[in-house]
């Protein structure tokens, strides 16, 4: 019998007695097992614990109705504080914190069912493109273990192409959720600021972070996000609006949906591949009904200095926090406090982490905040007003995640401005607040995953699950599986 | 485009944000820093005379609630993470503070 991929796989599997969900948690483990060495997904497995709530489930079948999670197995980002399990943020400094606390999405996946197998290896504190920003070493793509599986939830991203999990959960601040999605060929969903709280998640950019999912489908994607999703009082910027029932709204049906693409920005320094990649995308859009038009975003070519400004000034701050204190590392030996906060500090974060802190502090620091930081603040809004003006006119705004395929581990490490500037397609979302997916779109010649990114208005995550819906309907590039798999 | 940006700038931002680098650490973040900091000043090119700035998207929610008493962590299950802490006067433990 064959591995089941999906959660609706398992649903079918378990709701037919086929397979319990101690079955599906063993294979699970299984297969993680026989692909963890060469791909390098996880930082911490939770197997006993997985198989015992498998099988306490399992004496309590008849809730799987009710809990539409039940008995999948799900692997989180280790930047998700999970209760009584490790939580490093891939850093040295919370090597060993174990968190006296549930994120609220962890507590709402296992209200429905979700079997918790592991934390995800990640750039440190999520903190990168490619994850080799983590203290713990690279993850590997599933498809070229020589090449890095994108950032920051590259770890997350690995898990499910490589089938070990249909469901994992990442965090996106200007990208992380839906540049390794499209490296490695899955779909990943950054939704709405606001649409899922941020209760748990270990914080970098604290107006960009989102939770979302990554999976094999856009029906997956709506199960998972309808779970996770919604008002949570101890998250204030968490939005008191109902949440959707998303798997309704894959009709299949996207006539008259009007699909914008922003040429000017997408077709120039683009991989040919992928140019060519997206246009075939959209041509299939086209036939399905939808009208594809042109849009302008004159702003967005801004977006990386914005978002770059933007993001290390509330890392800065949000980073203070790690001193030595209170959870995490503390160097040994220092003499007096600050002393102490400068030697835990400079022991426990790796290269990346101390770049950002060191541009946040200074765009905020007295006589260049207002030429940076109010700066890029306004350049925030330009952007955010171009996406308002472009959804006037269209549902949906589509143009590649990615400029680039998965380079080769070590090519851009040392070239910081570079690796940021391959952000270009993925950080206007965040800096607009607006819910946005990537899902596979095609393969370059040498066979790595090319992803078409679409991005909505804010709260209709529902749109755009629906467009991925009729386009994995019409196309064979989510079921593909890598060599590994 | 190579960027400019002093060891002694490096220096001083590293003591604002009480990071303690090595010496080549010093080298390679004036250079890097430099250089994005060229990159991100064509910010400066664009006219946002009049623009607001954008801080959070989040507008029009009501973000506070009744003055209750509600659950929180317990101060042991907080003070069991601390590298260093005295648990029953219920306090974190650090070096001295005043020489």
């Amino acid at each position: 019998m064959s591995d089941p991929r999906t959660i609706r796989d398992i649903r079918e599997r378990l709701r037919s007695g086929e397979q319990s969900a101690a079955d599906i948690c063993r294979r699970t483990l299984a297969s993680l097992d026989r692909t963890e060495p060469a791909v390098h997904a996880f930082n911490t497995v939770t197997a006993e614990a997985a198989l015992a709530r498998a099988a306490r489930l399992d004496r309590d079948r008849d809730r799987w109705r009710d809990a539409p999670l039940y008995g999948v197995p799900v692997a989180l980002k280790d930047n998700l504080c999970t209760r009584g399990v490790r939580t490093t943020a891939s850093s040295r400094i919370l090597e060993n914190f174990i968190p006296p606390y549930d994120a609220t999405v962890v507590a709402r996946l296992e209200q429905a069912g979700a079997v918790i197998v592991g934390k995800t290896n990640c750039d440190e504190f999520a903190m990168g493109s490619s994850t080799e920003n983590s203290a713990f070493g690279p993850s590997r793509n599933p498809w070229a273990t020589d090449r890095i599986p994108g950032g920051s939830s590259g770890g997350s991203a690995v898990a499910v192409a490589a089938s070990i999990v249909p469901l994992a959960l990442g965090s996106d601040t200007g990208g992380s959720i839906r540049q390794p999605a499209a490296m490695c060929g899955v779909l990943g969903l950054k939704p709405t600021y606001g649409r899922v709280s941020r209760y748990g998640l270990i914080a970098f950019g604290s107006s960009l972070d989102q939770i979302g999912p990554l999976t094999r489908t856009a029906y997956d994607a709506a199960i998972a996000l309808g779970v996770i999703a919604g008002a949570d009082p101890a998250d204030a910027t968490s939005a008191p609006k109902p949440v959707p029932n998303y798997a309704a709204a894959l009709t299949g049906d996207i006539r008259g949906q009007r699909i914008g693409v922003p040429r000017a920005l997408t077709e120039e320094g683009v991989d040919p591949e992928i140019v060519s990649a997206v246009r075939s995308a959209l041509d299939v859009l086209a036939e399905r009904g939808a009208t594809i038009v042109d849009v302008d975003l004159p702003h967005a070519r801004h977006a990386v200095p914005a978002y770059y400004i933007v993001a290390t000034a509330e890392a800065s701050s949000n980073l203070a926090r790690y001193d030595g204190v209170r959870y995490g590392f503390r160097a040994p030996d220092a003499n007096e406090l600050h002393d102490m906060y400068s030697r835990t500090r400079e022991a426990g974060f790796g290269p990346e982490v101390k770049r950002r802190i060191m541009l946040g502090t200074y765009v905020l620091s007295a006589g260049y905040y207002d030429a940076y930081y109010l700066k890029a603040q306004q350049v925030r809004t330009l952007i955010a007003r171009d996406y308002e003006h472009a959804f006037e006119r269209v549902d949906v705004v589509a143009m590649p995640t990615s400029p680039v395929p998965a380079f080769k581990i070590g090519e851009r490490k040392d070239d910081p401005l570079q690796m940021y500037l391959a952000d270009i397609f993925t950080v206007s979302a965040p800096l607009a607040g607006l819910p946005a997916l990537s899902m596979p779109c095609g393969f370059t010649s040498d066979r790595l995953p090319i992803g078409l990114q679409l991005t909505g208005r804010r709260f209709d995550e529902a749109t755009l699950l629906r467009v991925a819906d009729a386009f994995e309907r019409d196309t064979e590039w989510s079921t593909q599986l890598p060599p590994l798999a | 485009m190579p960027g400019e940006f002093s060891r002694d700038e490096v220096a001083r931002i590293a003591a604002l944000a009480n990071l303690e680098l090595e010496r080549s650490e010093v080298e390679l973040f004036a250079r890097q820093l430099g250089d994005i900091l060229a990159y991100a000043k064509a910010l400066q090119l664009i006219d946002t005379a009049g623009v607001a700035p954008t801080a959070s998207i989040v507008e029009g929610q009501a973000i506070d609630r009744g003055d209750e008493l509600r659950p929180s962590l317990d101060r042991s299950a907080a003070l069991a993470v601390a590298p260093e802490a005295a648990p029953a006067p219920g306090l974190y433990k650090v070096p001295r503070v005043i020489g």
